[in-house]
């Protein structure tokens, strides 16, 4: 194998991993976005949506029937977070939303646990995890098939989120309450219900993730974790930008790979762990309000 | 008024439990695993089988000699401050005290090394925790029953030389090992260090972040390195991530080979087809089919009792692990009782004396009804360990399949290594190592 | 009509600024502290000292090392665990490598190292606020753990990266019973709890508030901006690093850098959150409630399954546990957002009148 074509292997590889991040990202990004919150509740609803979809699924139910019983359990979850936890602590400070959603991280972990049980499940959706034979054999370059699936996946996503906020009613009222929520208010968009259907996306969203992630590694409480991979994302994407989010999963997942690749042999590896913080906070220097983050203004 | 009724309701809380203590006639084991958490599959298959266990003396001989099993049960969460809270809590229940303890936990056993030792309360860390604690002439409480994390790693490069045909072919071979980068993960290096010395395999160590659910870097070093033999050190979320890793890259599974913390069927199930024909090391075999698991069945679970609501994890590696430390513990208790006194509570300074002389024949596992479950054990003031044994198991899909018969460690090897790292520890606590030709 | 500041004057400098200047508070303050030194180690057995009130009065220090940084000075910090991980690992090598320095001056260079490491993870603030920032200090999270475990001086060298903390002596006193590494805790955490109070109140400490305030109005009015936060930073972790060197010292024994994970820092940050955003006292509320919490629910739980012999799977009760600690957190924000703290200045207000209505 030379050289070039290892680059190439490894660069693809973590652009295809850095996909996997974007699409828990997505998660936070639209709360934040709308509410101002930052969710970090999002890595156990990913953990509550798989468990939820492979349980059901092992009790026989046909597969897109229980992919429908899933979305409604998360939309009803969303809503719920958003009407119980979230309601009663509108216009407190972000750190105590923040706090309180980490409260609710504990609670949907206890949840999911009583209810189907702390046994780890597979997840199979009927994409082989394999490398793809034809690029193998000609190029030498090993690239996963589930991989590039998961990437269509996110893609489609994040199109079909673009055009919903972009071209329908509720998609134009969500981006006035995300641009100023006292104006949106004034001008009679509802912003309770805005709100809760903010938290049901985030719920869909959520089960996406899980199932890409599911079938990747298994459904366990590990999947809970994943939302640590999204905070670099986060940073360097900016919170409010979905654009943001995909590049910055694609930045994140290339230069993590390539570091653990190259770098790491040289300094007792395992820098995967915090590069992507330090290539976050490098950049931020440069831009503090990430990639596509809002300007940020100071004023007395 | 809140803050008040809470330290209320707390010192209740303590003074009832407090005042729970009972008859004389019992043995108090404390239980404390965890239920919760990524690790839950471990510990609470684990516990269960130690709990089982007892259970089923309880109903089947009426206990030990006569005297009562109990326990409580704590949640540690695998964190080491509510480890230390739970032995606390748990350390002078029963009429004797704790007998003994199973932290369950490598951190929280390291934690608990100076309190045990401290307390007279043994702490038997089977298969996990401190290796140089075999010396037991340093670690006087301490027991890393069956077998030990240097032990395992030199028969799993026997192993490799077995496959290879001979020692001598494994010149040239190349060996990954892939750990969890934590203090548990990186235990074997020194050993495989010193083994490529002595056999000239090329040996690579590639860490993987906590948690380990995402090594596509991993693997790709891997797949450019083309070893021959990749050892999976790994715990939770990392064991099932590293097998379908290999299944991308293409590497062959039939060349994995896990460590017994990565041979569960937690850990293969979650990675779906991807897990066949990978190898994982055990000192405990899986089943329902020993006569013990079967006395378990009959006096446990037939009367609606044990503490699997999941009928599919009875017999699986970590519950019959729980009833191979259940076996272990057991067996002290009776050792220690025959000296001491038959149909007493032994307190944790006898258990000691139980665990240190302990002598689990083919003919008492038969007795007991596990022959093949575990190893034979023979303990000693000198050998904490015991017995080093390790077999090999393959992963055909649906369950494990055992390939390999009991298979020897390098004893000298990893005894020259316990006896350095314990001197060391020795010295810089200030302890003077007990002389072994003096004890009882 | 109990606590009534009504009648005490003030009739020099000295006694304005004192730093408790009402009666009541320096009466209940002495009795604290006589209870603390004298009564619990008097009454209180191994499993209470050890398990339940060292961890509590260490998790306090860093909950007040964090209090600094972010209730005071507005800094978001995820580092916290970091920084106590410093002040571990420094300790003992200081302790191993200058036997004739002590244990406390040991303790205090641990600190100060925690503190340099603070300073350099405190330099993004300088640019970058709020989440961002609190994002940034995960890099020093991760790479500080990450490089505890690489470098094998800081370790000694040890295989696995786990180090045993050497005994506890003080101009020849062994602290080896729990009641004197009670006490030993006890002393530093008082003195540092009243240095941090008296910090706070100083220009330093106003500056602090300043930047958190409104920073951009801080600098307009001639606060130093690089220098407060960094401070700030400093201050804070140093604090932490003690924390951190008492957990392995006084609490643990024997420590790995596994102990000092993200967890932790969360830990602590609920403590502040919980127990009341720049105060003091509520470091300490929000420590007691965030470590006695889940222990009391496990009793409470233990309990009820005891009392009424009901046969609940364990894996149940467990998970019960955890969601009714993210409940409460959850409840406690909603009620009360700024913590505990504020439930007891509230109770002082009413305590004015009680038992009179008017």
């Amino acid at each position: 194998m030379t050289d070039l074509s290892f680059f190439f292997e490894v660069l693809i590889g973590g652009l295809l991993a850095g996909i996997m991040y974007s699409l828990v990202a997505l998660g936070f990004v639209l709360i934040y976005k709308a509410s101002g919150v930052f969710n970090f509740a999002q890595g156990a609803m990913v953990f509550f949506a798989a468990l939820t979809f492979v349980s059901v699924v092992k009790m026989g139910v046909n597969f897109w029937l229980a992919l429908l019983i899933t979305l409604a359990v998360m939309v009803v979850l969303g809503v719920s977070i958003e009407k119980i936890v979230l309601r009663p602590l509108v216009n407190q400070p972000p750190i105590t939303l923040f706090m309180a959603t980490i409260g609710l991280t504990f609670v949907l972990e206890g949840l999911s646990q009583i209810v189907w049980g702390s046994q780890p499940h597979a997840l199979e959706l009927g994409i082989p995890d394999v490398p793809m034979a034809w690029l193998l054999d000609t190029a030498n370059i090993n690239i996963s098939q589930f991989d590039l699936f998961a990437s269509g996946i996110a893609a489609v996503l994040v199109a079909a989120l673009a055009i919903f906020f972009q071209y329908t009613r509720i998609g134009r009222a969500l981006r006035a309450v995300a641009d100023d929520h006292q104006a949106a208010q004034a001008v009679g968009i509802p912003l309770k219900h805005i709100w809760a259907i903010v938290w049901a996306v985030a719920g869909f969203v959520a089960l996406v993730a899980g199932l890409m992630w599911g079938a990747r590694n298994g459904v366990q409480y590990a999947l809970t974790f994943i939302a640590l991979k999204a905070l670099p994302v986060l940073i360097l994407g900016g919170f409010e930008s979905i654009p943001g989010a995909i590049i910055g999963g694609l930045i994140v997942g290339a230069s993590e790979k390539l570091a653990e690749v190259y770098i790491g042999p040289m300094v007792g590896g395992g820098i995967e762990s915090w590069f992507a913080y330090v290539i976050a906070l490098l950049f931020l220097l440069v831009r503090p309000q990430g990639l596509f983050g809002e300007k940020i203004i100071d004023r007395v | 008024m809140k803050r008040i009724t809470f330290a209320f309701a707390l010192a209740a809380a303590v003074g009832f439990s407090g005042a729970a203590l009972s008859q004389a006639k019992e043995q108090f084991v404390p239980a404390m695993f965890y239920w919760v958490g990524p690790y839950a599959p471990g510990g609470s298959g684990f516990g269960g089988g130690i709990i089982d266990y007892m259970q089923m003396l309880n109903t089947r001989d009426g206990g030990i000699n006569g005297v009562k099993l109990t326990w409580e049960k704590c949640e540690t969460e695998y964190n080491n401050a509510r480890g230390v809270e739970c032995y606390e809590r748990l350390k002078n229940k029963g009429p004797t005290g704790a007998t003994v303890i199973h932290p369950l936990s490598t951190g929280i056993t390291y934690s608990l090394i100076d309190k045990a030792t401290a307390d007279h309360i043994p702490i038997i860390s089977m298969g996990y925790g401190r290796t140089s604690a075999a010396d037991g002439r340093v670690f006087k409480y301490i027991f890393p029953l069956i077998t030990t994390y240097w032990s395992q790693a030199t028969v799993m490069v026997k192993f490799m030389g077995q496959k290879a045909g001979g020692m001598d072919k494994l010149k040239g071979k190349k060996i990954v090992l892939l750990y969890h980068d934590s203090a548990y993960g990186k235990e074997p290096i020194p050993v495989l260090t010193d083994m490529a010395k002595e056999y000239g395999y090329d040996l690579t160590t590639i860490a993987v972040p906590h948690p380990g659910n995402e090594q596509q870097a991993q693997w790709l070093q891997i797949r450019q390195i083309r070893p021959d033999w990749v050892i999976l050190w790994g715990w939770g979320v990392m064991n099932p991530t590293a097998i379908k890793s290999a299944a991308r890259i293409g590497y062959p599974r039939e060349k994995m080979i896990g460590v017994w913390w990565s041979g569960a069927e937690e850990d293969v199930i979650p990675a779906g087809a991807a897990a066949k024909g990978y190898i994982s090391a055990g000192f405990n075999l899986p089943g329902s089919n020993f006569p013990v698991m079967k006395d378990i069945q009959k006096y446990v679970y037939d009367k609606g009792k044990g503490e699997f609501d999941d009928k599919s994890r009875f017999g699986s590696i970590y519950h019959t692990r729980g009833v191979v430390a259940g076996i272990v513990t057991t067996e002290a208790i009776r050792n220690a009782q025959a000296h001491f006194g038959k149909g007493k509570p032994i307190t944790g300074e006898q258990m000691q004396w139980g665990i240190e002389h302990l002598n689990i024949t083919d003919k008492r596992l038969k007795e007991l009804g596990a022959v093949g479950l575990m190893p034979p054990l023979k303990v000693s003031c000198f050998d904490h360990e015991g017995s080093g044994l390790v077999k090999f198991q393959q992963w055909d899909g649906s369950k494990w399949h055992v390939i390999t018969d009991w298979m020897e460690p390098d004893r000298k090897l990893v005894r020259d290594k316990v006896e350095a790292d314990a001197a060391q520890y020795a010295k810089e606590k200030g302890i003077t190592p007990r002389d072994c030709s003096k004890e009882g | 009509m109990l606590y009534r500041e009504a009648g005490q004057f003030k009739s020099t400098y000295a006694e304005d600024q004192q730093i408790f200047p009402i009666r009541q508070d320096r009466i209940a303050l002495a009795l604290l502290l006589l209870f603390a030194f004298v009564v619990v180690p008097m009454f209180a057995d191994e499993y209470w000292l050890s398990a339940i009130i060292v961890p509590f009065l260490i998790f306090s220090l860093a909950a007040l090392g964090l209090n600094i940084l972010t209730g005071y000075a507005g800094q978001l910090s995820l580092g916290t665990a970091a920084f106590m991980a410093v002040g571990a690992f420094m300790a003992y090598n200081f302790v191993l490598r200058l036997p004739w320095l002590g244990i406390i001056p040991s303790f205090i260079l641990a600190g100060l190292c925690a503190a340099l490491v603070g300073i350099v993870f405190g330099l993004p603030s300088l640019r970058i606020k709020g989440f961002y920032l609190a994002v940034a200090t995960l890099a020093c999270q991760f790479f500080v753990l990450w490089a505890i475990q690489r470098w094998g001086w800081i370790t000694n060298n040890s295989a696995t990266g786990v180090i045993t903390a050497q005994e506890v002596e003080i101009l020849g006193y062994e602290f080896s019973s729990p009641a004197s590494k009670y006490l030993l805790t006890l002393g530093i955490v008082a003195v540092m709890a009243l240095l941090a109070k008296n910090l706070m109140r100083s220009e330093t400490g106003r500056a602090f508030m300043a930047v958190r305030d409104m920073d951009v109005a801080a600098s307009v009015i001639g606060i130093p901006m690089m220098k407060t936060k960094l401070l700030a930073f400093a201050i804070s972790s140093f604090y932490c690093g003690i924390a951190g060197a008492l957990y392995a010292y006084t609490y643990l024994g024997t420590v790995e850098p596994e102990a000092f994970t993200l967890d932790l820092s969360f830990r602590i940050l609920f403590m502040i959150i919980i127990g009341g955003v720049g105060s003091i006292l509520g470091s300490f509320l929000g420590a007691a409630f965030i470590t006695l919490l889940p222990i009391f629910l496990n009793r409470l739980f233990g309990l009820i399954s005891h009392g009424f012999d009901l046969e609940i799977s364990h894996a149940i009760v467990s998970n019960i546990e955890l969601m009714i600690f993210g409940g409460l957190i959850i409840f406690f924000l909603i009620v009360e957002p700024h913590g505990l703290a504020r439930l007891w200045q509230i109770t002082k207000e009413k305590l004015r009148l009680w038992p009179f209505p008017h």
